[in-house]
């Protein structure tokens, strides 16, 4: 790790690389660090003039684009300069003709959904985190419900520009869709959590908005049902663009998202309830939640639950949710494409927290899946496996060796230590 | 016999020992054999060829150039395009079309686990009793590999709406340039750690090889709709193509053919295209048949307003098969007009469709190189046709300016230099027009990583290696390669 020191030599060279930088406040802690600056530079020349002095400097710098899931991850080893890209929050260029849109990464999720929806058009991400920036999204790999129709970030990021660790420009991809020159940068970068490099600039394919669209759903008493429930609409032709679990004390509901056009979703919302049966309601609205996480993301240190993402093959859905009913985590999240974020009571003793991980964990790896903690007290930080067990860990320790030697990027965050 | 002659003697004694004799190729002739792939005018004949029939095999020859510093290529199908295959002089050539079994195919998980020498039809085959299928489907996907396809990320015609290689597989066993053998991703989605295998897929066998791979199946969809539509001219087909997009549609696959490309498509499989179109719009909608239906009428109305003097619903599947033989055959066809051709591959925006498809028309008139047009109107992937007659003295030359000429226009564009066939030996030189010295150093980072030694395809995609002892931005003194001899001062 890069062992400089903040001192007044390096202060300076931070101030002339950015227009912006002052000392850490009380709201700049990440996740119990506090860092000792933060800089807010205007442009993606002033990200590398920071990184070029912080490397000059030996100091240890943390990306951070609009805060929402700074917690997330293990705590820093070290983090002497908050990099904070909020002030990069242009939408650049909304092609509607060619569906893309190329953004800043300081830019909310949200109001780059605001810029393309006035061309009818969306990106296929949706906001389970308010407020989050793009950057953020694509460093922590967020994703909600809608992804089993269109994927997650990997599949939509196109073109990509990042600040390397030694302050050096890069891009890889373009602006069409269809692209194999070279190396796909950006599908390395997604889900890096601020270790590789910084994304200061991010292209994406769009979709069409929706004309129509209709959910379904059913109460389900059981793992059985639950179970039954999901393959039946996965394996029918309806083509859904969600298919959620909502769990919690050994019973939950199922809920279909159909979107199209206005007769062909009534079509297919017929389809999924003949599927679903008697007991199945459709409506307009989404069911409560939507596409947030089942914890609160305003709960800060202590107060944080345990929060978990669990992935699994499709197969494995009643074994997870029966996991989870005896580990007592209320879970919610993509059944139909095994994918599930799960939360553990705040105040959960750490012997059955561990206990749970371990539970939940074992049944995850054992349908060919994981479990990743997302975010909990430091304390469950410090007791649990927080990344589990990763595959090719020599490779990716390898491929951060050679992105930032100095492990100069968000030390420690990552898996392996990385 | 040199240093490189010893160590491939060494390879060679190692993949007797792992290998069964028939799969050890050192006899010229045999060798000689696999001097190409789909691009045939490079040729290198390799120093080893060897066929390993599960993956500790290959993994050991893997290991056993890696203790030599023997360079090695893998080898799915050889269809490639970009020469991404083609052997090392000094190295040996790994062919994967001996390990083809379908490993598992999951209906409930929605998943197929697979070798690197399946041919990828044969997924979709053995998928296909259980109601699913593998989407991605280059045209070659009768005999190209699912190892090509991971190395290349292959596309194909329904890409627009399903993606490619990489939006499909979800894990691989994958050999290290060390030999060493290491799980990428899972069975499931969102494996921890960094995407490692999003980088390999595409990386045109220069990160290593994959031995196993497990590929997400796609539901079959209740209903396939196959229009055939004749235009007047390839502006009018684009502008339909366009309406079609702002619509809000987004079709499995949209096709173009230009009346060139038509005349040869016809002279091969007589596929009965509309007489006198001066383009054919080959338009697919897929999904739940009530949403077809919709789409259906709106795309109908759109080509009319458009322009479209002929529509042509296939209403069974001996006739959507005859109007994609048309398409999927367009390349193998234009060999009946012309003796000899290059195929190119480049992307653009596809709103810039109608402005380059006019300045390949000037290229065309002012070099006298005729050139036939096919491609994924919908994605805006042109795959021109160069054609020339190499028995005339400087035609192939004239060809290779049109064709460069064309790959110019797409970067003007904003696009890319290739969408779907690799950069491989073909391309690398055009690299730097699209990227800054720095982006492809720090690509190359990647390279680095997995293949210090530089020893796993070498010389393909990058025009220029990096030496991967460099710690970037601390360079001190002379340049490693200028020490060792190997350079000029630069």
């Amino acid at each position: 790790m890069a062992t400089g020191t903040l001192d007044t030599t390096a202060r300076e060279a931070l101030a002339s690389a950015c227009q912006d930088v002052q000392d850490a406040g009380e709201t700049d802690g990440v996740d119990g660090v506090r860092p000792g600056l933060v800089a807010r530079p205007a442009d993606t020349a002033q990200v590398a003039e920071v990184l070029k002095a912080a490397a000059a400097h030996g100091l240890t710098v943390v990306p951070r684009g609009r805060g929402t899931k700074l917690s997330w991850g293990l705590p820093p080893a070290s983090a002497d300069v908050l990099l904070d890209v909020s002030a990069l929050d242009e939408v650049l260029d909304h092609a509607a003709g060619d569906l893309i849109v190329v953004t800043q990464a300081g830019a909310r999720l949200a109001d780059l959904q605001e810029v393309v929806a006035r061309g009818g058009q969306r990106l296929a991400i949706d906001e389970t985190v308010p407020g989050a920036s793009v950057g953020g999204t694509l460093a922590t790999n967020t994703s909600g419900p809608r992804r089993v129709a269109t994927g997650t970030a990997r599949d939509l990021l196109i073109g990509i520009t990042v600040v390397r660790a030694d302050g050096v420009i890069a891009k890889a991809g373009g602006r069409v869709v269809k692209n194999v020159a070279g190396y796909d940068l950006g599908k390395l970068l997604v889900g890096s959590a601020g270790t590789l490099a910084v994304i200061t600039d991010a292209t994406f394919r769009l979709h069409p908005l929706a004309a129509a669209h209709r959910w379904v759903s059913m109460p389900v008493p059981g793992v059985a049902e639950a179970h039954a429930a999901v393959q039946a609409v996965v394996h029918g032709q309806a083509v859904p663009s969600a298919v959620e679990v909502d769990w919690a004390e050994g019973r939950g509901a199922v809920s279909v998202l159909l979107e199209g056009r206005e007769e062909g979703v009534a079509g297919r919302t017929a389809t999924v309830r003949g599927l679903l049966g008697d007991a199945s309601t459709e409506s307009d609205d989404a069911p409560a939640g939507g596409a947030a996480y089942p914890w609160d993301l305003a709960a800060t240190g202590d107060r944080r639950a345990t929060a978990l993402k669990l992935t699994f093959a499709l197969s494995g859905l009643a074994d997870v949710l029966a996991a989870a009913t005896d580990s007592g985590a209320v879970l919610r999240g993509s059944a139909g494409v095994g994918v599930a974020y799960a939360a553990l009571a705040t105040g959960t003793p750490l012997e059955d927290v561990r206990t749970a991980v371990d539970r939940l964990r074992r049944v995850c790896t054992g349908h060919g899946g994981s479990l990743v903690v997302v975010d909990a007290p430091s304390a469950v930080k410090d007791g649990v496996d927080v990344w589990g067990p990763v595959p090719a860990l020599d490779l990716m320790r390898r491929v951060k060796d050679q992105f930032d030697p100095d492990h100069r990027l968000s030390p420690a965050r990552y898996v392996g230590g990385i | 016999m040199g240093q490189a002659g010893a160590a491939i003697e060494a390879v060679t004694r190692r993949a007797r020992e792992l290998l069964p004799a028939d799969a050890v190729v050192t006899d010229r002739a045999r060798l000689r054999t696999y001097e190409c792939d789909g691009l045939a005018h490079y040729r290198v004949t390799p120093a080893l060829v060897v066929l390993p029939r599960d993956a500790a095999q290959l993994a050991g020859v893997v290991r056993a150039c890696a203790e030599q510093g023997v360079p090695y290529v893998a080898r799915g199908a050889g269809t490639g395009l970009s020469g991404g295959a083609l052997p090392h002089a000094e190295g040996v050539l790994v062919v994967t079309s001996q390990m083809r079994a379908i490993t598992d195919v999951r209906r409930d998980d929605q998943r197929a686990v697979v070798e690197p020498g399946v041919i990828n039809l044969d997924v979709t085959r053995a998928a296909t009793p259980h109601g699913y299928y593998y989407a991605p489907d280059p045209s070659s996907q009768q005999i190209c590999s699912i190892g090509g396809n991971v190395a290349e990320n292959s596309g194909g015609a329904h890409c627009l709406k399903y993606g490619f290689t990489t939006n499909h597989v979800v894990g691989a066993d994958f050999v290290t340039s060390a030999g060493e053998t290491v799980a990428l991703g899972g069975t499931a989605p969102d494996a921890p750690g960094y995407d490692l295998l999003g980088t390999v897929v595409g990386s045109e066998g220069t990160l290593g090889i994959v031995t196993s791979v497990t590929v997400r199946l796609v539901r079959l969809p209740e209903e396939v709709r196959t229009i055939l539509v004749g235009f007047e001219s390839t502006d009018q087909a684009g502008a339909a193509t366009s309406a079609i997009i702002a619509a809000g549609i987004v079709p499995a696959a949209i096709e173009m053919m230009d009346a060139l490309a038509i005349e040869a498509a016809e002279a091969a499989v007589q596929c009965n295209y509309p007489h006198g179109a001066g383009a054919v719009l080959v338009i697919e909608l897929d999904g739940a048949s009530v949403e077809v239906e919709q789409e259906y009428a709106e795309v109908e109305r759109l080509c009319t307003e458009n322009g479209a003097f002929e529509q042509r619903l296939a209403t069974d599947p001996a006739e959507r098969a005859l109007i994609w033989k048309g398409r999927k055959s367009a390349f193998a066809a234009v060999g009946r007009i012309s003796p000899d051709y290059i195929v190119q591959d480049g992307v653009i925006p596809r709103t810039a469709l109608p402005q380059v498809l006019r300045a390949i028309a000037d290229l065309s008139g002012t070099s006298g190189v005729r050139v036939a047009n096919v491609f994924h109107a919908g994605d805006g992937n042109l795959h021109p046709l160069v054609l020339f007659d190499d028995a005339v003295e400087g035609a192939g030359d004239a060809a290779e300016k049109v064709s460069g000429a064309i790959l110019d226009l797409c970067i003007e564009h904003g696009g890319s230099i290739t969408g779907e066939h690799g950069v491989g030996m073909d391309k690398a030189k055009y690299m730097p027009r699209m990227y800054t010295d720095e982006d492809l150093d720090t690509m190359q980072l990647v390279r680095c990583a997995f293949d210090p030694q530089s020893i796993s395809n070498p010389g393909k995609v990058f025009p220029t290696p990096r030496l991967c002892g460099e710690v970037p931005g601390r360079r001190k003194g002379a340049h490693p390669a200028q020490q060792a001899g190997l350079a000029e001062v630069f």
